[in-house]
């Protein structure tokens, strides 16, 4: 089961490319949209992640950055980037690999990857939703917008 | 997951307004499989006829297809013309054909005004009337292009003409699905 609402979002520090980290406890003050996902280049996380893409603007408008985290290497997140013309960050939990996964509890041990799962934590660092959605079938953006509307209606 | 806002004034719709089955699309011109879609709706309005109307929203996911933003600020120019349907149905069969030059090709082919086309093109209104569609998508759970809401429900099931067919007749009450 993944971390649920009300807990604090375990801190990080993952890179983003092959010479920058990013840290959660960095982004205090912001809200944050963590997106695990299995893979680059699966077909469901190709539509996922685009969608999230078009979306940063009016994410920012509740000021919140998204980041997307999966499994595979900053070489391979750079390529998917590249290629899908991402406009935010995937961070590499690579190495101890999964370990940011098992710490929101969405790592999926048999199959080495995590679930696909979405965290909006708020400015202080607490999750306020989350949600887990089946593996093959992508989530979408609708809940992240409700929930940044709720947080933004109680100024979490 | 319902669609909001439900159809309404600011809608492109096509068919007849009384009709018991209400389908929308959140659809980007450059995607192949709302090019393929394109074929099936068609495909659905044949069998359906007059209990069936059709609206369409854009759902145009820039950053992966170059072309689907201006294609669709073609289509919205278009229809301030009233000629929407015509530009989306040529967008569709010209998939590969979306660049800026052919886009205007399309519309003096249409005999648009070709001066108020550019300046509609470019005009703010046209980018808020997109973004608005993609935005009311994103809220309404659009989790990829072509997604589908049939009488304000998403639409999970197959839209192979076949299956769109037979799923959305059981619904008008048994409309005969042709050989």
């Amino acid at each position: 089961m993944a971390l649920e609402a009300g807990k604090q979002a375990p801190d990080f520090s993952l890179n983003s490319t092959p010479d920058q980290k990013v840290s959660l406890s960095e982004l205090r003050g912001r809200r944050v949209i963590l997106a695990f996902y299995p893979a680059d280049w699966s077909p469901v996380c190709s539509d996922q992640l685009p969608i999230y893409s078009e979306l940063v603007p009016e994410f920012r408008r509740y000021g919140a950055e998204i980041m997307g985290i999966s499994v595979d290497g900053v070489w391979c997140h750079a390529a998917f980037a590249k290629h899908r013309n991402l406009r935010f960050p995937l961070l590499a939990d690579f190495e101890p690999k999964g370990e940011v996964a098992r710490a929101y509890e969405v790592y999926r041990k048999k199959d080495g990857f995590s679930e696909r799962a979405l965290f909006v934590i708020d400015r202080e660092g607490i999750i306020r939703w989350s949600y887990v959605s089946p593996i093959g079938i992508n989530p979408g953006a609708d809940g992240i917008l409700e929930a940044l509307e709720s947080m933004e209606a109680k100024k979490s | 997951m319902s669609l909001k806002p439900p159809v309404g004034p600011q809608d492109h719709v096509q068919g007849n307004p009384d009709a018991p089955i209400e389908l929308v699309e959140y659809g980007d011109f450059e995607c192949p499989f709302c090019g393929q879609a394109y074929y099936s709706v068609k495909a659905l309005q044949a069998a359906l006829g007059d209990d069936l109307r059709f609206a369409f929203r854009n759902f145009p996911l820039a950053q992966a297809h170059p072309h689907a933003l201006p294609a669709a600020q073609a289509a919205e120019a278009a229809g301030l013309q009233g000629r929407f349907w015509e530009m989306h149905d040529v967008l569709f069969e010209h998939q590969d054909m979306l660049d800026q030059p052919n886009l205007f090709g399309f519309a003096a082919a249409l005999g648009l005004d070709m001066e108020r086309f550019g300046r509609d093109f470019a005009s703010p209104e046209v980018a808020a009337k997109i973004r608005a569609d993609f935005l009311s998508g994103a809220r309404s759970g659009v989790n990829g292009t072509p997604t589908f809401f049939v009488n304000g429900e998403r639409y999970d099931g197959s839209w192979a003409p076949q299956d769109f067919i037979a799923a959305l007749s059981s619904l008008a009450g048994g409309v005969a699905v042709p050989p």
